[in-house]
């Protein structure tokens, strides 16, 4: 398995591609750099259910050891698992840097 | 080496036959619809071995041939006026993404009042979406360029797209005398497409990505490098055309009688024909004239330009175009570069041919004459006010 994200270079004239064509990885800004608000999961109240895995638009769900698991990498904050999030197993808190 | 009877249409197809695209897409618009045709019997009768994508759209049509490039392929596209508008989009998508796709564009007017016939309004209108521009004076000339264009296009100090220019129904729809080359010459002249720039299942990559604010403005940077690489490879691709097909284009410009010429006229298209018979007679008559024919408006020639003209003293631009509220889009590029490279000489727009309209010997000796006397910066041909 490759891994998802490759540690970002610092890309200046010499090293960018002359085409907008490079190896797989290099994400342009993590979660698109515009992210205010993270879906945090409580793994006590989370059943498994997957239906934030199946709503989310970003496909950044995955279930393991039958709880919901974010990969933040990808996450653009929207709060649609949140708001489909039946038990209430999601919340959503102000990203601080 | 045969020689046929064809349209620039006809010849044009011939020229992308040579050529070898393996994907076309296309959608028909007048006056464009003849080269499309032509290329698709080619492909129903086998003598060109391509895949020829019918599309419902222009937006398609460019979409489909920057797949099919990203693919690896060469390909082919052709449009015309308000199809040339309808792809705007995806001229940025193929020359952001470096998509050496060649595409021949019928100059035809542009919406409204309705109009096919032809006019520059279209192309010009998207000089600024990353593209090489020629601009074809004859049908040999077309045939010669879809060669030439491919060599330009996927040379790797340039990749980048090409639109080749005809004159709508003055040269799309005429019939004159073409040489078509063997494909054993095209073949000598012309190298197999081989890219980087394309899908890899062995090694995956990302195609066509975003870049943020940190790293944007570097590849728009090597768009322009790109674009100005372009200069040398031009002279290259018709130094290596020349000695295959035993015909040399002058480069960027094609100058007449402009070495000792004190007023000239600059333009682009077929019109220039006419023009050069109109220098000749003026200068039967003790008039020192000169004709500029601009082959390539992207790159711009500015100092092959300001070269040509330093004897004059007084410079006309003919063009078929108009920005509204401004001048002429070439004049404006003209009178830039001139400034930029010395020249003093003052510099007149003359708009003719809008729509279709005839410009006329008369209308061509008019211009020489208020360009000796002076006139006002813009000068409708046929309208006879004085602008703001």
């Amino acid at each position: 398995m490759k891994p998802y994200i490759r540690e970002q270079k610092q890309f200046g004239l010499d090293t960018i591609p002359e085409d907008t064509c490079f190896e797989a990885g290099y994400l342009v800004t993590v979660n698109a750099g515009w992210r205010s608000i993270r879906p945090v999961v409580a793994a006590d109240k989370c059943i498994g259910c997957g239906q934030c895995y199946l709503y989310c638009p970003d496909g950044v769900i995955s279930l393991q050891d039958g709880k919901a698991v974010i990969d933040y990498d990808f996450c653009k904050g929207c709060g649609i698992c949140e708001k489909i999030c039946r038990p209430g197993a999601i919340g959503m808190e102000a990203e601080r840097k | 080496m045969t020689k046929k009877f064809l349209s620039g249409d006809e010849a044009f197809a011939e020229g992308v036959r040579l050529a070898r695209p393996e994907v076309i897409s296309a959608y028909p618009i007048t006056p464009q619809t003849i080269v499309v045709e032509r290329l698709s019997e080619m492909v129903e009768d086998t003598s060109l071995d391509a895949e020829f994508i019918h599309v419902e759209s222009e937006h398609s049509a460019l979409s489909c041939a920057i797949g099919a490039s990203a693919a690896g392929v060469r390909t082919f596209t052709a449009t015309s006026s308000q199809g040339l508008l309808y792809m705007a989009e995806g001229l940025v998508y193929a020359s952001g993404g470096r998509f050496p796709i060649v595409m021949m564009n019928a100059n035809r007017s542009t919406a409204l009042p309705w109009n096919i016939y032809g006019d520059q309004r279209d192309s010009l209108a998207l000089l600024d979406t990353g593209w090489i521009q020629a601009y074809a004076e004859n049908a040999q000339e077309a045939l010669d360029l879809a060669l030439m264009s491919y060599y330009i296009a996927e040379h790797r100090d340039v990749s980048t797209p090409f639109m080749v220019n005809l004159d709508g129904f003055i040269l799309t729809h005429t019939y004159e005398e073409v040489e078509v080359p063997e494909q054993a010459q095209a073949d000598a002249f012309l190298p197999h497409y081989e890219t980087d720039n394309c899908f890899d299942f062995d090694n995956p990559k990302n195609m066509a990505f975003s870049a943020g604010p940190d790293t944007n403005y570097l590849f728009k940077y090597k768009e322009h490098a790109a674009m100005l690489r372009a200069v040398p490879v031009i002279r290259e691709a018709e130094e290596k055309f020349a000695a295959v097909f035993g015909r040399q284009y002058p480069g960027l410009i094609d100058t007449y009688r402009t070495e000792d010429a004190e007023i000239i006229l600059i333009t682009l298209g077929t019109i220039a024909g006419l023009a050069r018979e109109v220098a000749d007679s003026l200068r039967a008559q003790g008039t020192k004239a000169g004709v500029v024919r601009l082959r390539y408006l992207r790159p711009f020639p500015g100092k092959e330009l300001a070269q040509a003209v330093k004897s004059a003293s007084a410079l006309a631009v003919l063009e078929k175009d108009i920005s509204f509220g401004a001048a002429g889009t070439v004049y404006t590029n003209v009178t830039s570069a001139l400034q930029a490279n010395g020249v003093t000489a003052p510099v007149y727009n003359f708009i003719g041919g809008l729509g279709g309209r005839n410009i006329s010997r008369a209308d061509i000796e008019a211009v020489f004459a208020k360009t000796a006397s002076g006139t006002q910066q813009v000068n409708f041909i046929g309208i006879e006010v004085e602008n703001a």
